[in-house]
């Protein structure tokens, strides 16, 4: 009898020293769940869901203090996958969805106050002072933060239409109709 | 006699190839307009060199490849180039491209052409010549030929394959150019064979083209070469490039592998024609050889000037009056055609006239009664319905579970499904999703990686000038200790004047003092704006340092 406590103390022991010496060893780095939201998020850094960036959002969401559907870039599929992930209901979005955009700099009215540059949340301008100001189209993730510093309003939004380097091609039931 | 292996699955559809080689290649006619999209080939876009109002020769370069994996573009014959615009592409969008408008003048006159001794010239050479002549595979994938002409480093090329298998139904572009032009394929595949320092050379037919094999074998043994000309058994998809090389050769090439990886390599005939004019006769791609067939009056083989228009080729055949489509590619693996607008491009080996009685409209889509046809015939063994079914959900994750990458679009599986479900359709779907979904996860982390940046530059910017402006106040006090009263009035500015000329005494002391408080407080400021790469360096680079301060302190003094 004294013996099999004694084994199953001992067992005990050695189990738990292991787990303890398995969670510090492999203890994990950040915060796992808040980098899982922010995979989801578009990355616009817009500000838009009212939080200075994709990853203060992705924090508020994984403390329960924001609620998923607050990131108009992300759209309704970004809402469907954070319910997906965090297993709360799928809600309408809380503002328009807007096709994605880029913003244009009309050169030929910049006065190259620099004042968008420093507005820029992704480095897509390009341009110093007194000088002319351009967009780096691959860079921009069409946050629209540029728009309001600009003295002069020169810069505008430009849906990116469909061309032939993005296209895709069509869900199958579409072509049927057309068909039929 | 070699060997044959076989692949799985396939199908056996009508060939109807009999039509169009009734007749030899015909020559087509000047059009009065050609269209020369620059994006012609898998890889970069050709930057375009030509602006309106320039004269062209036949053969001047357009569009120069803008990296390795690109292909050049050339003016197809002399003219005027009217216009660089967008202009509708022949590709199932119906979207427009970069293309450059010639006007020929009719005088078809060529640039100088130097035929060159490719054996005399490095390989590396030899293949920037065939990315700057244009030379792409002709089957209808348009990779640059130059980019595949490489041996892996490790493994030794056993076997180069040269595809004249041209399983599609309708297709007789590479059968009539194996009957009539068999010595140049042969001379480019002997070209290919040479840079790829290939053991062996396998040319596989289908057995449906007795003539194209006689007239190989031919001309092999005209030339004294020691190809294997092998004639395999028709089965739809035996001419694609992974089936050819299983069939020829026992070799499963995955989808995760390159074939030289695995010692093989695959081009077509046409493009080892292509790849002989422009090293031994330099002529880049200016024209290549398209079926013309279906639901026309005269089924024909043609050649023809890349940048002609669609509506004046398809002339050339004379369609039918019932005629309501055309297709590019074969019935299997092709598109329809938006629009005739579209020119000619190097992808387009066949088009078809079709009518109703032709291709009559598939019949309603029923569900999926999960009887497996579909995965008996797919030839890389995998299950379309399962893919089907996730595709459907749009659970683009399954399907890649499924291999979706590995399908290659045959259509073996929509061919014999009995629910008529257009499953390729659907493969296509979930295949461009899941591209467009991979450009932007990398666009969005790229996003985030310049804005993690920037955030820690202004932290560290926001940090520096808090620095800096501690370090100043702290200057400011040691001085106000140091000249009792006077300092602080001498400090602010334009009244020390007025102070100094009240008394001029006091002045002085005070004006001494300002200076070398100006002077500390410009000196704390240098220090604090200093480069940070001074730390680390050589005695070299110190001495040097020295020595540029030596110099500069006169300077400064003077000052
Ligand atoms: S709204 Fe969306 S994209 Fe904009 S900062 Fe918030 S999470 Fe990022
Ligand atoms: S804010 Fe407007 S004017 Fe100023 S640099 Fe930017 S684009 Fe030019
Ligand atoms: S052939 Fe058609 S019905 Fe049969 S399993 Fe495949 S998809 Fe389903
Ligand atoms: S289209 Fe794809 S899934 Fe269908 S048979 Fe061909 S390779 Fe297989």
């Amino acid at each position: 009898m004294l013996t099999a406590i004694l084994i199953m103390a001992l067992g005990a022991l050695v189990l738990g020293a292991a787990l303890g010496f398995a969670s510090i060893k492999f203890k994990v780095e950040g915060n796992p769940l808040v980098e899982k939201i922010e995979a989801i998020l578009p990355q616009t850094q817009c500000g838009q869901c009212g939080y200075p960036g994709c990853k203060p959002y992705a924090e508020a969401i994984a403390d329960g203090e924001a609620e998923i559907n607050l990131c108009p870039p992300g759209g309704m599929e970004g809402v469907r996958k954070l319910a997906d992930l965090l297993g709360r209901d799928v809600k309408p979005l809380d503002a328009e969805e807007k096709p994605k955009q880029v913003a244009i700099i009309d050169e030929q009215t910049c006065i190259g106050c620099t004042l968008c540059i420093q507005a820029c949340p992704v480095d897509a301008i390009v341009g110093a002072a007194k000088q002319m100001h351009t967009i780096v189209e691959s860079l921009c993730t069409g946050c629209e933060l540029c728009i309001k510093p600009c003295p002069v309003e020169c810069i505008r939004m430009e849906t990116i239409s469909e061309n032939i380097d993005n296209w895709k091609w069509k869900y199958p039931v579409v072509e049927l109709k057309r068909v039929a | 006699m070699l060997q044959l292996f076989k692949f799985k699955g396939g199908v056996k559809p009508d060939p109807k190839k009999t039509p169009s080689v009734q007749m030899p290649i015909g020559i087509a006619p000047l059009p009065p307009l050609l269209i020369v999209p620059l994006h012609q080939s898998i890889g970069g876009k050709p930057n375009p060199l030509v602006e309106a109002g320039d004269r062209v020769l036949k053969g001047q370069l357009i569009g120069g490849a803008d990296q390795w994996l690109s292909s050049a573009v050339h003016a197809p014959t002399s003219g005027t180039v009217l216009a660089v615009e967008e202009r509708l592409a022949a590709h199932p969008s119906g979207l427009p491209t970069l293309s450059v408008v010639i006007e020929p003048d009719g005088r078809d006159a060529w640039i100088e052409r130097t035929p060159l001794d490719y054996t005399a010239l490095e390989p590396e050479r030899v293949r920037e010549i065939l990315r700057d002549s244009g030379v792409v595979g002709l089957g209808g994938a348009v990779f640059p030929s130059h980019a595949k002409l490489a041996a892996a480093k490790s493994v030794p090329m056993d076997e180069l394959i040269i595809n004249g298998g041209e399983c599609e139904p309708f297709m007789t572009c590479d059968d009539i150019l194996m009957r009539e032009r068999a010595e140049g394929i042969v001379l480019g595949s002997g070209i290919f064979r040479d840079l790829l320092k290939a053991r062996r050379v396998l040319v596989g037919i289908e057995d449906n083209k007795p003539e194209a094999v006689a007239a190989m074998k031919a001309a092999v043994e005209k030339l004294g070469e020691n190809f294997e000309v092998i004639a395999v058994p028709t089965r739809y998809p035996a001419g694609g490039a992974k089936q050819l090389i299983r069939v020829l050769t026992g070799k499963e090439v995955p989808a995760s592998k390159r074939s030289p990886e695995m010692g093989v390599q695959c081009f077509n005939v046409a493009t080892a024609y292509t790849a002989w004019r422009a090293i031994v006769h330099g002529e880049p791609v200016l024209s290549r050889i398209v079926t013309l067939t279906g639901n026309v009056e005269q089924p024909r083989n043609w050649e023809v000037l890349l940048g002609t228009p669609l509506k004046d080729f398809v002339a050339l055949g004379k369609p039918k009056s019932d005629t309501d489509r055309y297709l590019m590619g074969g019935p299997m693996m092709g598109f329809e055609l938006p629009s005739l607008e579209a020119p000619l491009v190097k992808a387009t080996n066949c088009i078809i006239a079709g009518s109703p009685s032709l291709f009559p409209p598939p019949a309603p889509e029923m569900p999926c009664i999960r009887c497996g046809a579909c995965a008996d015939v797919c030839p890389h063994e995998l299950q379309p319905f399962e893919m089907y079914w996730f595709a459907r959900a749009r659970n683009f994750g399954k399907t890649q579970e499924y291999n979706i990458f590995d399908c290659i679009e045959c259509g073996c599986c929509s061919y014999v499904c009995p629910s008529h479900i257009p499953l390729v359709q659907y493969f296509r779907f979930a295949k461009s999703e899941i591209w467009s979904r991979e450009r932007e996860k990398n666009m969005a982390d790229a996003a985030k990686a310049r804005f993690e940046l920037r955030n820690e530059r202004d932290e560290r910017e926001k940090a520096e000038k808090a620095e800096r402006l501690a370090r100043a106040a702290a200057a400011k006090a040691a001085v106000k200790k140091a000249p009792p009263e006077s300092g602080s009035e001498a400090l602010s500015g334009d009244t020390s004047v007025a102070v100094a000329a009240a008394a001029p005494l006091d002045a002085d002391a005070a004006k001494k003092a300002a200076i070398a408080a100006a002077m500390e407080r410009a000196r704390q400021q240098r220090e604090s704006v200093q480069p940070k790469n001074t730390e680390g360096l050589t005695v070299a680079q110190r001495k040097e340092i020295a020595e540029i301060e030596a110099r500069r302190a006169p300077l400064q003094a003077e000052e």
